[in-house]
């Protein structure tokens, strides 16, 4: 995991942190159940206080993203948790407004739309 | 969960100071950095809880238990480095491995020769022939050879270059993987504490002028250069006037978001308060 942090920028450390992790979650570079580091070995890697570190997998945790177990440590949640599907969900959306608009463009009816968004679904549980 | 160190009213008084009231912990798992400016009451502090000097009221706990009544293995739970570090000079490691093992009953040999190593201390030198910063480095591998679950650090990177300051944070760093245990640290070299403390408490004339967790009090001051008469009298805390113009530390969440607002540092709020006045 790559993760930096920038003492000048207005940025909040723990903004900072959350961010990155949560990019990291949502690109699928970070998957389902990978370990992330301890609190303090992160707060130590960055040079930080671990109240920062802390702070930040808190508001992972809340939003869905990673969850911990006692003297565990701290996971990636599965896909289906809470803030991670909104996102998912969004950009679902995003972009199926993006593929309704040149459909629209090239004069594709609805039925020839929903037969390709049909055979985008198959071919991806295909894979 | 308890305090390893707990500090409640503390008074001393000398001819022409006096350490006033002052209060504060040192959570377990957390590292708390004493800032003040030199003659602030730092190392008046530090000499009370070492119970070097008596005091003048206020009471010491180190792990709920008041410091006149702990005993000689409770004591061992705390490892101390002081800035004039005070290490027998005309002994080598190995001699003073050997003193130290006769002082603590929890002295490990193992422990201290890997950080002396790791330090890349020589074994044979007479500890009066190293330079500043490997005697501190020696002090501090001594600090965390007897199974000291606290460590008290009295400006162990003063005169210290860059390099061996990193090095000092990187031990305490590790140090403090285990939850278990807590660091007081006492500095004026405020850009190390601004890393590594969890918490501060700013000492300014004997009394606790600013504490609190790091992260929130570097949050909730700025510094604001524009004009000052534009600003609520009320989000104004210290004034800087120059010849020029004037700064202000300036409480952030009580700034019109449009108003330019630079981020502070310990050193900022540390300068304010000693060199700025009251609007």
């Amino acid at each position: 995991m790559n993760i930096s942090i920038n003492n000048t920028s207005g940025v909040s450390l723990y903004e900072q942190i959350y961010e990155q992790i949560k990019n990291a979650v949502l690109s699928g570079e970070l998957k389902s159940g990978d370990a992330l580091p301890t609190i303090r070995s992160l707060a130590k890697d960055l040079r930080i206080s671990v109240i920062t570190t802390s702070r930040a997998y808190d508001e992972l945790e809340k939003d869905g993203f990673i969850y911990s177990v006692v003297g565990k440590g701290s996971f990636v949640a599965a896909k289906g948790g809470g803030k991670a599907l909104e996102e998912h969900l969004r950009k679902m959306e995003e972009y199926l407004a993006k593929a309704a608009k040149l459909a629209a463009y090239c004069n594709v009816d609805e039925n020839t739309f929903i037969t390709a968004a049909r055979n985008a679904l198959g071919s991806d549980n295909e894979k | 969960m308890k305090n390893k160190i707990e500090i409640k009213n503390l008074t001393k008084h000398y001819g022409g100071f006096t350490l006033d009231n002052v209060s504060f912990g040192v959570p377990r798992g957390s590292v708390v950095g004493l800032i003040g400016e030199n003659g602030a009451g730092k190392s008046t502090i530090i000499k009370s809880l070492l119970g070097v000097i008596n005091t003048d009221g206020g009471e010491i706990l180190f792990d709920g238990v008041p410091l006149g009544r702990l005993g000689k293995n409770q004591r061992q739970l705390t490892g101390v480095v002081l800035d004039d570090v005070s290490l027998p000079s005309a002994v080598n490691l190995r001699e003073l491995n050997t003193v130290m093992k006769n002082m603590f009953s929890r002295w490990d040999e193992q422990t201290f020769f890997a950080l002396t190593e790791r330090f890349r201390l020589p074994r044979d030198k007479k500890t009066g022939e190293f330079s500043k910063g490997m005697k501190m480095k020696t002090a501090i591998a001594a600090a965390l050879s007897h199974g000291a679950e606290t460590l008290i650090l009295d400006e162990p990177t003063s005169g210290l270059d860059p390099v061996a300051r990193d090095e000092i944070l990187d031990i305490l760093y590790d140090f403090m993987q285990n939850s278990g245990h807590a660091v007081l640290i006492s500095s004026h070299i405020t850009s190390d504490l601004e890393k590594l403390c969890d918490y501060v408490v700013f000492i300014h004339g004997g009394k606790v002028a600013v504490s609190g967790e790091k992260d929130a009090l570097l949050e909730e001051y700025a510094v604001y250069g524009g004009n000052i008469s534009d600003l609520d009298p009320a989000a104004v805390v210290r004034v800087r006037r120059r010849n020029y113009g004037a700064d202000a530390l300036v409480k952030r969440s009580m700034i019109p978001p449009s108003f330019g607002t630079e981020k502070t540092t310990l050193e900022d709020i540390m300068l304010f308060f000693v060199k700025g006045e009251k609007l």
